[in-house]
């Protein structure tokens, strides 16, 4: 008998969201160490695969004015990843990191050093966001035509490999006897030419442990999935109720296949969250009393603009759907918060439609439109889903958020690990050394030999 | 010479690689094997807090050494070569510490000025106040060229004092001086006591608290506000090395703390001079820059052994160990002496950043012999008196710039 496919779980820190209830008194800081250190803890104490750290380069902003009813602000992800890697021993430190605001040497440097100080946990989740506002924060400035943002993402991602590969993992020979410390003097030599790119010399920092940090993608349009599926190592997707899982799994796989790769080796990840309850019916009310919290009036509304991408003030959260036309083409009314969605005139026809079929208001169809908890019920039915989603085909493991900062892991940690653990679909132990090695990943290829010209 | 209430010694340590001889890596003590492990940063940070240090600073470019550090990376495979990025070694090291204070070097010349400030602010949030940053620029070419968004004309040592070098340089400063401002004015964008949590009201924060920095120069603009809360000092202290004016007065506008290099007690009044000119000519307002003087230090209890280690160094280098900053070869009580003298030599001297000849050996001799000997002597505290790095040094936590009601400083 084969053993049973397992699961991967990662966490994400919950912050800067309207899914995170602030006002809840068990949430904490969203900025003190101890927070992330307790949040890293209990996802080690679990067993986890990793963590994960979302971006955001800039504070959102309604209209003009800076958006002050969510978690505001976080701190550098490099920065908290490499502290978290002091107090850590085996869970993954994976940080989301632009491609457009960021260099490939700066970018290969601070990956291949925190890859090193964690003895091979980094990951790095590759995003594309190119909006102008964001760009007002760097010397590059913001455009960049959305056509091009996969190019200088593939572009970044090669030219960071080409620099990891750059040094040998014998580089390093540090004979006092003889005197050499490295081993030729071409250590480090690179080159990259591209569209985007026109960058050689020597790179400087030695070959990490895992060689090539692990990636991630997150993006969703066909260009970001075919980018994923030739990049990445997984991917983390919002798909999460089991039907719409399945077929981007089903969807991404065939381009991994049709990319050369083998299916299993990039992983598909979609956020979620848990609660739980004693009982079915006990879970459902802790669900139903979290989620008019999440979404509260004025959330709605938000959430909303999002779609319509114009100011609702005027709109009342507990009527119906308005019937007003969204204006995609206007100047963007909430910035720093990724797309929601490619049509805008299409969702809203959908979520008018699904206001009159089932007599919703706007919140109501908000709250069921953003229901991303994929999984509530006793600590047994949310294992038996968990694994389930697993068997079939739909995902290869969740990456798990919670509404309470950083607190909200402890329960899944004490109560739905362990019974994944006695299904035998989840780790009781670390086995490998690299987060590679407890994803089940091959060791980084090289990309072509040391002192290679591109 | 006695203790100074009103006017402590400070004590500064500088990390490289394995320490600032070229050859310090083929010293017999030396673990060359684990320049690139974090067991080795850690041991030496732990060591310099051991040692009561007010802050450890830790090198950093964004290119492979090169003996000369003008020039750009040599060929030569007898020396260490190779870095982690000083910024994240600090990161790891602050939950592993807890009162040093971490000073990683981070280039003005290629970073965004915007990533800067929310990496400095993060490590002072991991470390609970104990963040500093070593503003350096990066004048080599081949650095410019791993970016390949500007061209740098190769400086090259005999070329320095023409005027086409001159400018470059000079532009290079004023570059590092405009991106000390924005990450300043980031740290600052958020004021104290941003963020709220009315409930009430589902505010989680005071927006009127948060500012645009709206910085625009010759180099760059940034819009703002910073992404990371006000960090712990409101402003994590700000080092700048100099050897010459132009630096005196980047350092007199934009830092705290300035690392000076005479090269011996005579010269230490005219260099505090300079650096308090350079002061007035900038206009500096606020406290005055507090300084530090360099030295290369290779210490033995017997200073022949000393000598004869640098020595043996030296042999295998093909060459005297030279300095930018003067050298103490000798025992700790003889280090003792020369900082003893140079202190007495001007009174504004703040204290010292000592760059261990070979590591951990040297750092090992400081932390266990040079500073109970300066202890005994009654110059040296005997224990950290506060986990802040500003307030160490007598800094008071600024407001922020962007308060409309400045609190009152604390
Ligand atoms: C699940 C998910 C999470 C994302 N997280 C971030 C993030 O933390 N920071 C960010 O800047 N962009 C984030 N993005 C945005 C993507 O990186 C990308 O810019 C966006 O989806 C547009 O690319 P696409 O057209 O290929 O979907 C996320 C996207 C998805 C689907």
């Amino acid at each position: 008998m084969s053993a049973a496919k397992q699961v991967i779980l990662g966490a994400y820190f919950p912050g800067v969201n309207h899914d995170t209830v602030w006002s809840d008194p068990a949430s904490g800081s969203h900025i003190d160490f101890a927070s992330f250190e307790h949040w890293a803890r209990t996802a080690e104490r679990g067993k986890l695969d990793l963590l994960f750290l979302a971006e955001g380069l800039r504070l959102r902003t309604r209209g003009e004015a800076i958006f002050d009813q969510d978690v505001v602000g976080r701190p550098d992800t490099f920065t908290v990843l490499a502290s978290l890697a002091a107090i850590t021993e085996h869970v993954g430190l994976a940080g989301t990191i632009n491609s457009t605001f960021n260099e490939p040497y700066e970018l290969a440097r601070k990956f291949a050093t925190l890859d090193l100080l964690s003895g091979g946990r980094a990951a790095w989740n590759v995003v594309t966001s190119f909006d102008a506002p964001t760009g007002e924060n760097f010397r590059r400035g913001g455009f960049l035509h959305p056509s091009q943002r996969y190019e200088r993402a593939g572009e970044t991602l090669a030219a960071t490999r080409r620099l990891w590969d750059s040094w040998g993992s014998d580089a390093v020979v540090a004979d006092q006897e003889s005197g050499r410390f490295l081993r030729d003097e071409h250590v480090g030599d690179f080159s990259f030419r591209g569209e985007q790119f026109d960058i050689a010399g020597r790179f400087s920092t030695p070959r990490s442990p895992q060689g090539h940090p692990v990636v991630l993608q997150a993006g969703e349009s066909p260009a970001g999935r075919d980018f994923a599926a030739a990049n990445s190592d997984a991917i983390f997707s919002r798909y999460q109720r089991f039907d719409e899982a399945r077929a981007f799994y089903t969807d991404v796989k065939a381009r991994v296949r049709k990319a050369g790769r083998d299916p299993d080796e990039v992983k598909i990840l979609p956020s979620a969250a848990i609660i739980l309850g004693d009982t079915e019916a006990d879970a459902r009310d802790r669900h139903a009393d979290i989620r008019s919290r999440q979404v509260d009036p004025f959330t709605s509304i938000v959430l909303a603009e999002t779609v319509w991408n114009r100011d609702l003030s005027d709109v009342d959260p507990d009527g119906p759907v308005p019937d007003l036309e969204p204006a995609p083409d206007a100047p963007k009314w909430i910035k720093g918060r990724a797309p929601l969605t490619q049509d805008a005139h299409a969702t809203a026809e959908a979520w008018r439609e699904l206001g009159r079929r089932e007599g919703l208001t706007l919140r109501q169809v908000v709250t069921k439109v953003f229901d991303r908890n994929v999984f509530v019920g006793t600590p047994s039915s949310v294992a038996a889903e968990i694994d389930r989603y697993v068997r079939e085909g739909a995902v290869d493991g969740f990456i798990l958020g919670s509404h309470v900062s950083p607190s909200g892991l402890d329960e899944v940690v004490d109560r739905v690990v362990p019974l994944l653990q006695d299904r035998g679909v989840f780790r009781t132990e670390y086995t490998g050394t690299t987060l590679r090695d407890n994803l089940g990943l091959a060791p980084a290829s090289r990309f072509g030999e040391p002192g290679t010209a591109g | 010479m006695s203790a100074h209430p009103e006017h402590p010694l400070h004590l500064a340590v500088a990390l490289d690689g394995a320490g600032w001889h070229p050859t310090a890596w083929r010293d017999p003590q030396a673990t060359p094997q684990a320049l690139f492990t974090p067991g080795y940063w850690t041991a030496l940070v732990r060591a310099a807090e051991r040692g009561l240090f007010d802050f450890a600073t830790i090198e950093d470019a964004l290119g492979l050494q090169s003996d000369d550090h003008l020039s750009t990376t040599d060929r030569r495979t007898d020396r260490v070569r190779g870095r982690l990025d000083a910024e994240l070694i600090a990161a790891f090291v602050a939950p592993l510490t807890s009162r040093i204070g971490l000073v990683p070097t981070v280039t003005t010349t290629h970073t965004e000025p915007f990533h800067l400030a929310s990496a400095l602010a993060t490590l002072d949030h991991d470390s609970l106040g104990r963040a500093g940053w070593r503003v350096q620029t990066s004048v080599r070419s081949d650095e410019a060229a791993h970016f390949g968004r500007r061209a740098l004309p190769e400086i090259r040592r005999d070329a320095l004092g023409t005027p086409e070098v001159d400018a470059a340089v000079a532009d290079l400063f004023e570059e590092a001086g405009d991106a000390v401002e924005v990450v300043r004015r980031l740290w600052d964008s958020w004021e104290d006591g941003t963020e709220i949590r009315d409930a009430a009201t589902g505010r989680f924060l005071d927006r009127d608290k948060l500012h645009h920095v709206d910085f625009t120069g010759r180099f760059f603009s940034v819009r703002g506000p910073g992404i990371v809360p006000r960090p712990p000092q409101g402003q994590p202290l700000v080092v700048v090395l100099a050897h010459g004016r132009t630096v005196y007065e980047l350092a007199a506008r934009s830092a705290d703390v300035v690392l000076v290099t005479p090269q011996q007690a005579s010269d230490v009044p005219r260099v505090v001079a300079e650096v308090r000119a350079a002061e007035q000519a900038v206009g500096r307002t606020g406290a005055p820059l507090r300084i530090l003087a360099e030295l290369v230090v290779a210490l033995d209890p017997d200073p022949a052994a000393a000598r004869e280690r640098v020595g043996r160094l030296d042999g295998l280098a093909g060459s005297p160990l030279r300095s930018d900053a003067a050298i103490v070869t000798g025992s700790p009580g003889e280090l003792a002496d020369v900082l003893q003298e140079w202190r007495a030599a001007s009174p504004e001297l703040d204290g010292f950043r000592l760059r261990p000849a070979v590591l951990p050996t040297d750092l090992d001799a400081l932390a266990d012999e040079l500073v109970p000997e300066l202890q005994r002597r009654g110059v040296f505290r005997g224990e950290y008196d506060s986990v802040s790095l500003r307030e160490r040094f007598g800094l008071v936590r600024p407001a922020s710039r962007y308060a409309s009601t400045p609190e009152v400083a604390r």
